[in-house]
Protein backbone atom coordinates (compact mmCIF):
# COMPACT_ATOMS: atom_id res chain seq x y z
CA UNK A 1 0.00 0.00 0.00
CA UNK A 2 2.80 2.59 0.64
CA UNK A 3 3.76 4.84 -2.41
CA UNK A 4 7.70 4.70 -2.98
CA UNK A 5 8.68 8.32 -2.77
CA UNK A 6 11.71 8.96 -5.53
CA UNK A 7 14.70 9.61 -4.00
CA UNK A 8 14.38 13.25 -4.60
CA UNK A 9 11.63 14.04 -2.81
CA UNK A 10 12.33 11.95 0.09
CA UNK A 11 15.28 14.12 0.97
CA UNK A 12 13.61 17.40 0.30
CA UNK A 13 10.92 15.72 3.15
CA UNK A 14 13.45 14.63 5.53
CA UNK A 15 15.10 18.53 5.11
CA UNK A 16 11.73 19.83 5.73
CA UNK A 17 11.58 17.50 9.10
CA UNK A 18 14.83 18.69 9.84
CA UNK A 19 13.76 22.64 9.57
CA UNK A 20 11.12 21.55 12.09
CA UNK A 21 13.28 20.16 14.53
CA UNK A 22 15.90 23.12 14.04
CA UNK A 23 12.43 25.27 14.58
CA UNK A 24 11.23 23.79 17.58
CA UNK A 25 14.92 23.32 18.82
CA UNK A 26 15.25 27.51 18.68
CA UNK A 27 11.62 27.90 20.24
CA UNK A 28 12.68 25.96 23.02
CA UNK A 29 16.47 27.75 23.16
CA UNK A 30 14.10 31.46 23.22
CA UNK A 31 12.05 30.07 26.43
CA UNK A 32 15.10 29.03 28.31
CA UNK A 33 17.26 32.20 27.58
CA UNK A 34 14.28 34.55 28.11
CA UNK A 35 11.97 33.10 30.59
CA UNK A 36 9.99 36.16 31.65
CA UNK A 37 9.01 36.35 27.70
CA UNK A 38 5.63 35.11 26.62
CA UNK A 39 6.11 32.29 23.84
CA UNK A 40 2.96 30.92 23.35
CA UNK A 41 1.78 31.90 19.97
CA UNK A 42 5.42 31.25 18.45
CA UNK A 43 5.43 27.98 20.31
CA UNK A 44 1.37 27.10 18.69
CA UNK A 45 2.66 28.49 15.31
CA UNK A 46 5.39 25.76 15.55
CA UNK A 47 3.49 23.04 16.80
CA UNK A 48 0.71 23.48 14.05
CA UNK A 49 3.13 23.09 11.62
CA UNK A 50 4.29 19.85 12.76
CA UNK A 51 0.57 18.63 12.57
CA UNK A 52 0.41 20.17 9.04
CA UNK A 53 3.58 18.80 7.67
CA UNK A 54 3.35 15.43 9.45
CA UNK A 55 -0.41 14.81 8.08
CA UNK A 56 1.04 15.88 4.76
CA UNK A 57 3.66 13.34 4.70
CA UNK A 58 1.47 10.49 6.10
CA UNK A 59 -0.57 11.14 2.95
CA UNK A 60 2.31 11.89 0.55
CA UNK A 61 3.40 7.93 1.76
CA UNK A 62 0.26 6.57 1.58
CA UNK A 63 -0.03 8.13 -1.86
CA UNK A 64 -2.64 7.29 -4.99
CA UNK A 65 -5.99 8.32 -4.17
CA UNK A 66 -5.11 8.69 0.08
CA UNK A 67 -3.36 12.02 -1.07
CA UNK A 68 -5.85 13.07 -3.75
CA UNK A 69 -8.56 12.51 -0.64
CA UNK A 70 -6.56 14.54 1.50
CA UNK A 71 -6.46 17.88 -0.30
CA UNK A 72 -10.11 17.34 -1.25
CA UNK A 73 -10.60 17.13 2.10
CA UNK A 74 -8.73 20.46 2.19
CA UNK A 75 -10.62 21.90 -0.46
CA UNK A 76 -13.79 21.23 2.44
CA UNK A 77 -12.40 23.12 5.06
CA UNK A 78 -11.27 25.96 3.09
CA UNK A 79 -15.21 25.96 1.32
CA UNK A 80 -16.91 26.10 4.48
CA UNK A 81 -14.24 29.02 6.11
CA UNK A 82 -15.94 31.02 2.91
CA UNK A 83 -19.05 30.17 3.40
CA UNK A 84 -18.72 30.92 6.83
CA UNK A 85 -17.07 34.08 7.25
CA UNK A 86 -19.18 35.41 4.43
CA UNK A 87 -22.68 36.64 4.75
CA UNK A 88 -24.92 34.00 3.09
CA UNK A 89 -28.74 33.82 2.35
CA UNK A 90 -30.99 30.87 4.40
CA UNK A 91 -32.80 30.43 1.13
CA UNK A 92 -29.51 28.94 -0.27
CA UNK A 93 -29.02 26.59 2.12
CA UNK A 94 -29.40 23.67 -0.63
CA UNK A 95 -27.21 25.12 -3.31
CA UNK A 96 -24.14 25.53 -0.68
CA UNK A 97 -24.97 22.06 -0.23
CA UNK A 98 -24.70 21.13 -3.81
CA UNK A 99 -21.51 23.42 -3.91
CA UNK A 100 -19.93 21.20 -1.19
CA UNK A 101 -21.23 18.37 -3.57
CA UNK A 102 -18.86 19.72 -6.34
CA UNK A 103 -15.54 18.37 -4.40
CA UNK A 104 -15.81 14.86 -4.38
CA UNK A 105 -16.41 15.26 -8.15
CA UNK A 106 -13.57 17.66 -8.77
CA UNK A 107 -11.25 15.49 -6.71
CA UNK A 108 -12.58 12.31 -8.86
CA UNK A 109 -11.77 14.15 -12.47
CA UNK A 110 -7.95 14.21 -10.33
CA UNK A 111 -8.21 10.67 -9.15
CA UNK A 112 -8.74 9.35 -13.02
CA UNK A 113 -6.64 11.91 -14.66
CA UNK A 114 -9.65 13.03 -16.46
CA UNK A 115 -7.77 16.43 -17.46
CA UNK A 116 -10.70 17.73 -19.67
CA UNK A 117 -13.12 17.53 -17.36
CA UNK A 118 -11.53 18.70 -14.36
CA UNK A 119 -10.46 22.32 -16.03
CA UNK A 120 -13.86 22.78 -16.89
CA UNK A 121 -15.97 21.42 -14.33
CA UNK A 122 -16.22 24.37 -12.34
CA UNK A 123 -15.49 27.04 -14.51
CA UNK A 124 -18.23 25.92 -17.03
CA UNK A 125 -20.66 23.38 -15.23
CA UNK A 126 -20.82 24.22 -11.44
CA UNK A 127 -20.48 28.49 -12.77
CA UNK A 128 -23.55 27.85 -14.78
CA UNK A 129 -25.74 25.58 -12.16
CA UNK A 130 -25.20 27.49 -9.12
CA UNK A 131 -27.42 30.40 -10.24
CA UNK A 132 -29.77 28.09 -11.92
CA UNK A 133 -30.38 26.31 -8.51
CA UNK A 134 -30.83 29.49 -6.89
CA UNK A 135 -33.32 29.97 -9.55
CA UNK A 136 -35.43 27.36 -8.61
CA UNK A 137 -35.58 28.27 -4.89
CA UNK A 138 -36.91 32.05 -6.28
CA UNK A 139 -35.41 34.20 -3.71
CA UNK A 140 -34.95 37.27 -5.53
CA UNK A 141 -33.27 39.77 -2.60
CA UNK A 142 -29.79 39.80 -2.89
CA UNK A 143 -29.53 37.64 -5.87
CA UNK A 144 -26.47 38.80 -7.44
CA UNK A 145 -24.55 39.10 -4.33
CA UNK A 146 -25.40 35.76 -3.14
CA UNK A 147 -24.67 34.20 -6.17
CA UNK A 148 -20.84 36.02 -6.21
CA UNK A 149 -20.08 34.84 -2.84
CA UNK A 150 -20.88 31.29 -3.96
CA UNK A 151 -19.19 31.14 -7.29
CA UNK A 152 -16.22 32.86 -5.67
CA UNK A 153 -15.45 30.42 -2.74
CA UNK A 154 -15.93 27.91 -5.16
CA UNK A 155 -13.30 28.77 -7.72
CA UNK A 156 -10.85 29.45 -4.99
CA UNK A 157 -11.13 26.96 -2.34
CA UNK A 158 -12.10 24.06 -4.84
CA UNK A 159 -10.76 24.66 -8.16
CA UNK A 160 -7.84 26.50 -7.38
CA UNK A 161 -6.80 24.21 -4.51
CA UNK A 162 -7.84 21.27 -6.80
CA UNK A 163 -4.67 21.64 -8.78
CA UNK A 164 -2.14 20.77 -6.49
CA UNK A 165 -4.08 17.27 -6.70
CA UNK A 166 -3.57 17.34 -10.37
CA UNK A 167 0.38 17.92 -10.43
CA UNK A 168 0.46 14.16 -8.69
CA UNK A 169 -1.14 12.77 -11.59
CA UNK A 170 0.52 14.22 -14.44
CA UNK A 171 3.18 11.78 -16.31
CA UNK A 172 6.12 11.74 -14.67
CA UNK A 173 8.91 13.60 -16.01
CA UNK A 174 11.64 14.02 -13.10
CA UNK A 175 11.78 10.14 -12.46
CA UNK A 176 14.19 11.16 -9.56
CA UNK A 177 11.65 13.52 -8.00
CA UNK A 178 8.03 12.16 -9.55
CA UNK A 179 4.62 13.91 -8.91
CA UNK A 180 5.06 14.41 -5.07
CA UNK A 181 8.25 16.55 -6.05
CA UNK A 182 6.00 19.19 -7.94
CA UNK A 183 3.72 19.11 -4.74
CA UNK A 184 6.56 19.50 -2.78
CA UNK A 185 8.02 22.28 -5.27
CA UNK A 186 4.89 24.10 -4.86
CA UNK A 187 4.05 23.94 -0.98
CA UNK A 188 7.88 24.59 -0.01
CA UNK A 189 8.57 27.65 -2.53
CA UNK A 190 4.95 29.31 -1.44
CA UNK A 191 5.58 28.74 2.34
CA UNK A 192 8.92 29.65 2.18
CA UNK A 193 7.71 33.06 0.64
CA UNK A 194 5.12 33.92 2.99
CA UNK A 195 8.53 33.44 5.97
CA UNK A 196 11.10 35.13 3.71
CA UNK A 197 8.28 37.93 3.03
CA UNK A 198 8.09 38.49 6.66
CA UNK A 199 11.36 38.25 7.35
CA UNK A 200 12.89 41.10 4.93
CA UNK A 201 9.69 43.03 6.00
CA UNK A 202 10.82 43.05 9.30
CA UNK A 203 14.46 43.22 8.66
CA UNK A 204 14.38 46.79 6.34
CA UNK A 205 10.47 47.58 5.75
CA UNK A 206 9.98 50.78 5.10
CA UNK A 207 7.67 51.78 2.15
CA UNK A 208 3.96 50.33 2.96
CA UNK A 209 2.74 48.64 -0.62
CA UNK A 210 -1.02 48.95 0.37
CA UNK A 211 -1.16 50.21 3.28
CA UNK A 212 -5.28 49.95 3.41
CA UNK A 213 -5.50 46.18 3.04
CA UNK A 214 -2.27 45.29 5.17
CA UNK A 215 0.04 47.61 6.94
CA UNK A 216 2.46 44.67 7.73
CA UNK A 217 2.96 44.61 3.23
CA UNK A 218 6.20 46.50 2.57
CA UNK A 219 8.01 47.07 -0.90
CA UNK A 220 11.18 46.38 0.34
CA UNK A 221 9.75 42.84 2.18
CA UNK A 222 8.11 41.85 -1.31
CA UNK A 223 11.20 42.51 -3.41
CA UNK A 224 13.97 40.68 -0.96
CA UNK A 225 11.13 37.81 -1.21
CA UNK A 226 11.26 38.05 -4.64
CA UNK A 227 15.01 37.86 -5.08
CA UNK A 228 15.19 34.98 -2.39
CA UNK A 229 12.52 32.92 -4.27
CA UNK A 230 13.74 33.14 -7.25
CA UNK A 231 17.19 32.24 -6.27
CA UNK A 232 15.74 29.14 -4.31
CA UNK A 233 13.47 28.19 -6.91
CA UNK A 234 16.07 28.18 -9.82
CA UNK A 235 18.45 25.77 -8.12
CA UNK A 236 15.58 23.40 -6.74
CA UNK A 237 13.96 23.40 -10.00
CA UNK A 238 15.73 20.63 -11.85
CA UNK A 239 16.32 18.79 -8.42
CA UNK A 240 12.37 18.31 -7.93
CA UNK A 241 10.53 19.22 -11.48
CA UNK A 242 10.86 18.94 -14.50
CA UNK A 243 11.61 22.73 -15.00
CA UNK A 244 15.44 23.82 -15.86
CA UNK A 245 17.46 25.87 -13.60
CA UNK A 246 16.45 29.11 -16.02
CA UNK A 247 12.71 28.07 -16.29
CA UNK A 248 12.72 27.99 -12.53
CA UNK A 249 13.68 31.48 -12.36
CA UNK A 250 10.41 32.06 -14.24
CA UNK A 251 8.53 30.06 -11.29
CA UNK A 252 9.88 31.76 -8.57
CA UNK A 253 8.74 35.07 -10.10
CA UNK A 254 4.86 33.54 -10.78
CA UNK A 255 5.07 31.66 -7.18
CA UNK A 256 7.17 34.91 -5.09
CA UNK A 257 4.39 37.70 -6.84
CA UNK A 258 1.36 35.42 -7.26
CA UNK A 259 2.17 34.39 -2.96
CA UNK A 260 1.92 37.87 -2.34
CA UNK A 261 -0.95 38.58 -4.34
CA UNK A 262 -3.03 36.05 -2.97
CA UNK A 263 -1.97 36.77 0.62
CA UNK A 264 -3.43 40.37 0.04
CA UNK A 265 -6.52 39.27 -1.69
CA UNK A 266 -7.63 37.27 1.44
CA UNK A 267 -6.62 39.69 3.53
CA UNK A 268 -8.90 42.37 1.88
CA UNK A 269 -11.96 39.84 1.82
CA UNK A 270 -11.24 39.81 5.99
CA UNK A 271 -10.93 43.46 5.92
CA UNK A 272 -14.27 44.10 4.52
CA UNK A 273 -15.49 41.48 7.08
CA UNK A 274 -14.36 43.37 9.53
CA UNK A 275 -12.07 40.15 11.03
CA UNK A 276 -8.16 39.30 12.19
CA UNK A 277 -8.63 35.37 11.15
CA UNK A 278 -11.15 33.09 8.78
CA UNK A 279 -11.57 30.87 11.99
CA UNK A 280 -9.72 29.18 14.82
CA UNK A 281 -8.79 25.41 13.39
CA UNK A 282 -5.02 26.00 13.12
CA UNK A 283 -3.70 27.22 16.44
CA UNK A 284 -0.99 30.55 16.26
CA UNK A 285 -2.17 30.70 12.68
CA UNK A 286 -6.05 31.10 12.34
CA UNK A 287 -8.32 29.83 10.03
CA UNK A 288 -7.28 27.12 6.75
CA UNK A 289 -7.90 30.43 4.77
CA UNK A 290 -5.33 32.51 6.66
CA UNK A 291 -2.62 29.10 5.46
CA UNK A 292 -3.34 28.63 2.25
CA UNK A 293 -4.14 32.31 1.29
CA UNK A 294 -0.89 32.58 -1.44
CA UNK A 295 -1.56 28.74 -2.24
CA UNK A 296 -5.14 29.83 -3.53
CA UNK A 297 -3.31 31.94 -6.20
CA UNK A 298 0.07 30.03 -6.32
CA UNK A 299 -1.44 26.45 -7.10
CA UNK A 300 -3.13 27.08 -10.41
CA UNK A 301 -0.56 29.62 -11.77
CA UNK A 302 2.65 27.12 -11.42
CA UNK A 303 0.18 24.10 -12.46
CA UNK A 304 -0.42 25.94 -15.94
CA UNK A 305 3.56 27.25 -16.06
CA UNK A 306 4.25 23.70 -16.04
CA UNK A 307 1.55 22.39 -18.15
CA UNK A 308 2.30 24.48 -20.86
CA UNK A 309 5.70 23.90 -21.07
CA UNK A 310 5.88 20.00 -20.67
CA UNK A 311 3.01 18.14 -20.74
CA UNK B 1 -26.11 2.16 31.12
CA UNK B 2 -27.74 6.16 30.46
CA UNK B 3 -24.41 7.11 31.11
CA UNK B 4 -22.61 4.73 29.09
CA UNK B 5 -25.29 5.30 26.19
CA UNK B 6 -24.53 9.00 26.43
CA UNK B 7 -20.43 8.71 26.49
CA UNK B 8 -20.93 6.39 23.35
CA UNK B 9 -23.10 8.88 21.46
CA UNK B 10 -21.01 11.95 22.62
CA UNK B 11 -18.03 10.45 21.52
CA UNK B 12 -18.94 8.17 18.44
CA UNK B 13 -21.77 10.25 16.88
CA UNK B 14 -21.10 14.02 18.39
CA UNK B 15 -17.85 14.75 18.38
CA UNK B 16 -17.15 13.77 14.64
CA UNK B 17 -19.93 15.85 13.48
CA UNK B 18 -19.18 18.95 15.28
CA UNK B 19 -15.52 18.27 14.34
CA UNK B 20 -15.49 17.35 11.04
CA UNK B 21 -18.63 18.51 9.89
CA UNK B 22 -18.97 21.68 11.54
CA UNK B 23 -15.79 22.90 13.14
CA UNK B 24 -16.39 25.52 15.98
CA UNK B 25 -14.28 28.82 17.23
CA UNK B 26 -14.85 28.40 20.93
CA UNK B 27 -14.10 31.95 22.83
CA UNK B 28 -13.52 31.07 26.65
CA UNK B 29 -13.92 27.41 26.57
CA UNK B 30 -12.07 28.30 30.39
CA UNK B 31 -15.40 29.87 31.57
CA UNK B 32 -17.36 26.13 30.92
CA UNK B 33 -18.78 25.65 34.76
CA UNK B 34 -16.99 22.03 35.04
CA UNK B 35 -19.16 21.39 38.61
CA UNK B 36 -22.61 21.90 39.43
CA UNK B 37 -25.19 23.20 40.51
CA UNK B 38 -25.08 25.60 37.67
CA UNK B 39 -27.30 27.05 34.75
CA UNK B 40 -26.36 27.65 31.20
CA UNK B 41 -28.34 30.48 29.95
CA UNK B 42 -28.56 30.12 25.81
CA UNK B 43 -29.57 31.35 22.71
CA UNK B 44 -31.52 28.90 20.72
CA UNK B 45 -31.45 28.72 17.07
CA UNK B 46 -30.66 25.06 16.39
CA UNK B 47 -30.82 21.60 18.01
CA UNK B 48 -27.56 21.67 17.46
CA UNK B 49 -27.09 24.03 19.80
CA UNK B 50 -27.28 21.71 23.03
CA UNK B 51 -25.20 19.16 21.12
CA UNK B 52 -22.27 21.55 20.80
CA UNK B 53 -22.91 22.10 24.49
CA UNK B 54 -21.91 18.53 24.36
CA UNK B 55 -19.66 18.01 22.39
CA UNK B 56 -17.08 21.02 24.28
CA UNK B 57 -17.66 18.94 27.91
CA UNK B 58 -14.75 16.23 28.62
CA UNK B 59 -16.33 12.84 28.58
CA UNK B 60 -16.10 12.50 32.89
CA UNK B 61 -18.81 15.55 32.99
CA UNK B 62 -20.89 15.02 30.22
CA UNK B 63 -23.72 13.10 32.36
CA UNK B 64 -24.15 16.37 34.20
CA UNK B 65 -24.86 18.30 31.84
CA UNK B 66 -29.27 18.57 31.73
CA UNK B 67 -30.89 20.22 29.22
CA UNK B 68 -34.07 21.71 29.96
CA UNK B 69 -36.56 21.07 27.14
CA UNK B 70 -40.05 21.08 26.52
CA UNK B 71 -42.18 18.01 27.51
CA UNK B 72 -44.93 18.82 24.12
CA UNK B 73 -41.83 18.48 21.79
CA UNK B 74 -39.46 16.13 23.22
CA UNK B 75 -41.61 13.71 24.56
CA UNK B 76 -44.18 13.18 21.95
CA UNK B 77 -43.33 10.30 20.36
CA UNK B 78 -41.70 7.13 21.69
CA UNK B 79 -38.38 6.61 20.11
CA UNK B 80 -37.89 10.44 20.30
CA UNK B 81 -38.81 10.26 24.35
CA UNK B 82 -36.41 7.49 25.27
CA UNK B 83 -33.58 9.00 23.45
CA UNK B 84 -34.14 12.46 24.93
CA UNK B 85 -34.69 10.97 28.37
CA UNK B 86 -31.78 8.18 28.83
CA UNK B 87 -29.27 9.34 26.42
CA UNK B 88 -29.46 13.20 26.42
CA UNK B 89 -30.96 13.47 29.81
CA UNK B 90 -33.23 15.97 29.22
CA UNK B 91 -35.61 17.53 31.89
CA UNK B 92 -38.72 17.54 31.03
CA UNK B 93 -40.83 20.95 31.19
CA UNK B 94 -44.12 21.63 30.37
CA UNK B 95 -44.47 24.59 28.09
CA UNK B 96 -48.74 24.29 28.24
CA UNK B 97 -48.87 26.63 31.40
CA UNK B 98 -51.54 23.98 33.26
CA UNK B 99 -48.93 22.63 36.27
CA UNK B 100 -49.04 25.08 39.20
CA UNK B 101 -45.19 27.19 39.28
CA UNK B 102 -44.56 25.53 42.04
CA UNK B 103 -44.02 22.45 40.72
CA UNK B 104 -43.11 23.02 37.43
CA UNK B 105 -39.54 23.74 38.69
CA UNK B 106 -39.50 20.52 40.23
CA UNK B 107 -37.14 18.45 38.19
CA UNK B 108 -34.40 21.42 37.58
CA UNK B 109 -34.42 21.61 41.16
CA UNK B 110 -33.70 17.94 41.70
CA UNK B 111 -30.76 18.13 39.18
CA UNK B 112 -29.27 20.99 41.00
CA UNK B 113 -29.48 19.79 44.38
CA UNK B 114 -27.50 16.89 42.76
CA UNK B 115 -24.78 19.08 41.55
CA UNK B 116 -26.12 19.00 37.53
CA UNK B 117 -25.54 21.26 35.23
CA UNK B 118 -28.49 22.73 33.38
CA UNK B 119 -28.51 24.08 29.95
CA UNK B 120 -31.56 26.31 29.40
CA UNK B 121 -32.86 27.88 26.76
CA UNK B 122 -34.59 31.28 27.45
CA UNK B 123 -36.00 31.95 24.48
CA UNK B 124 -38.35 29.08 24.92
CA UNK B 125 -38.21 28.21 20.95
CA UNK B 126 -35.67 27.73 18.51
CA UNK B 127 -37.88 30.63 16.31
CA UNK B 128 -36.19 32.10 13.10
CA UNK B 129 -32.82 31.05 12.53
CA UNK B 130 -30.42 33.20 13.60
CA UNK B 131 -32.36 35.66 15.36
CA UNK B 132 -32.92 36.10 19.43
CA UNK B 133 -36.68 36.24 20.22
CA UNK B 134 -37.98 37.32 23.46
CA UNK B 135 -36.49 35.89 26.37
CA UNK B 136 -38.96 34.20 29.04
CA UNK B 137 -38.90 34.96 32.33
CA UNK B 138 -38.77 31.33 33.74
CA UNK B 139 -35.02 31.17 34.46
CA UNK B 140 -35.78 34.11 37.11
CA UNK B 141 -37.92 32.21 38.59
CA UNK B 142 -35.58 29.13 38.95
CA UNK B 143 -32.80 31.27 39.96
CA UNK B 144 -34.41 33.70 42.44
CA UNK B 145 -33.96 31.11 45.56
CA UNK B 146 -30.57 29.04 44.37
CA UNK B 147 -27.76 31.12 45.94
CA UNK B 148 -26.03 28.04 45.48
CA UNK B 149 -26.14 28.41 41.51
CA UNK B 150 -23.97 30.01 39.20
CA UNK B 151 -25.52 31.45 35.80
CA UNK B 152 -23.50 30.98 32.90
CA UNK B 153 -24.61 33.12 29.59
CA UNK B 154 -23.30 31.33 26.48
CA UNK B 155 -24.12 32.04 23.24
CA UNK B 156 -23.67 30.30 19.60
CA UNK B 157 -23.43 31.93 16.40
CA UNK B 158 -23.76 30.02 12.58
CA UNK B 159 -26.10 26.78 13.92
CA UNK B 160 -29.17 28.07 13.06
CA UNK B 161 -27.03 28.33 9.16
CA UNK B 162 -26.21 24.48 9.26
CA UNK B 163 -29.76 23.00 10.76
CA UNK B 164 -32.61 25.63 11.12
CA UNK B 165 -35.93 24.34 12.60
CA UNK B 166 -37.85 22.44 10.62
CA UNK B 167 -34.98 21.48 7.94
CA UNK B 168 -33.61 18.09 7.65
CA UNK B 169 -30.45 18.91 5.84
CA UNK B 170 -27.49 19.22 7.75
CA UNK B 171 -25.26 22.21 5.42
CA UNK B 172 -21.61 22.21 6.95
CA UNK B 173 -20.97 25.80 8.43
CA UNK B 174 -18.43 27.04 11.17
CA UNK B 175 -19.71 27.79 14.22
CA UNK B 176 -18.87 30.31 16.99
CA UNK B 177 -19.52 29.60 20.49
CA UNK B 178 -18.98 32.34 23.57
CA UNK B 179 -18.90 31.41 26.72
CA UNK B 180 -18.97 34.54 29.29
CA UNK B 181 -18.42 35.13 32.93
CA UNK B 182 -21.02 34.06 35.56
CA UNK B 183 -23.95 36.60 36.24
CA UNK B 184 -25.41 37.69 39.47
CA UNK B 185 -28.96 36.92 39.91
CA UNK B 186 -31.08 40.37 39.77
CA UNK B 187 -34.26 40.86 42.64
CA UNK B 188 -36.66 41.05 39.33
CA UNK B 189 -37.53 39.26 36.23
CA UNK B 190 -37.24 42.36 34.18
CA UNK B 191 -33.85 43.02 35.04
CA UNK B 192 -32.47 39.52 34.49
CA UNK B 193 -34.26 39.95 31.15
CA UNK B 194 -32.31 42.96 30.57
CA UNK B 195 -28.75 41.92 31.47
CA UNK B 196 -29.19 38.55 29.61
CA UNK B 197 -29.83 40.13 26.30
CA UNK B 198 -27.59 42.53 26.58
CA UNK B 199 -25.20 39.83 27.37
CA UNK B 200 -26.03 37.94 24.23
CA UNK B 201 -25.79 40.55 22.03
CA UNK B 202 -22.04 41.99 23.44
CA UNK B 203 -21.00 38.57 23.12
CA UNK B 204 -22.66 37.78 19.74
CA UNK B 205 -20.39 40.76 18.58
CA UNK B 206 -17.57 38.77 19.13
CA UNK B 207 -18.24 35.89 16.70
CA UNK B 208 -15.93 35.91 13.34
CA UNK B 209 -18.77 34.69 11.45
CA UNK B 210 -21.30 37.26 12.89
CA UNK B 211 -22.49 40.10 10.58
CA UNK B 212 -23.76 43.34 11.56
CA UNK B 213 -27.02 43.37 9.16
CA UNK B 214 -28.56 40.34 10.39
Amino acid sequence: MLNTIPVNSLYVMLAVAGLLVLASLVVYGLKVINHDKDYTELQQRVTSWWWMIGLLFVFLLLGGNYIIAFFGFVSFLALKEFFSILPTRQADRNVLFWAYLSIPLQYYWVSIGWYGMFIIFIPIYMFLFIPMRMVLKGEVDGFIKAAGIIQWSVMLSVFSLSHIAYLLVLPVQNNLAGGAGLVLYLLFMTQLNDVSQYVWGKLFGKHKIIAKVSPNKTVEGFVGSLVTITLVSSVLAPYLTPLNMMEGIVAGLIISSAGFIGDVVISSVKRDLKIKDSGSMIPGHGGVLDRMDSLLYTAPLFFHYIYYLYY
Amino acid sequence: MNRILKILFVLLVLRPIVLIVLGLNVKNRNKLPMNGPAVIAANHNSHLDTLVIFSLYPLSKIHKLRPVAAADYFLSNKLLAWFSLNVIGIIPLSRSGEIDKGKLFSGCHEALDAGDILILFPEGSRGEPEKTGQLKKGIFYLLKDRPDTSLIPLVTHGLGRALPRGEALLVPFNCDVVVGDKLPVPDTSGDLIMILNQKFTQMLNLCPTFHEEE
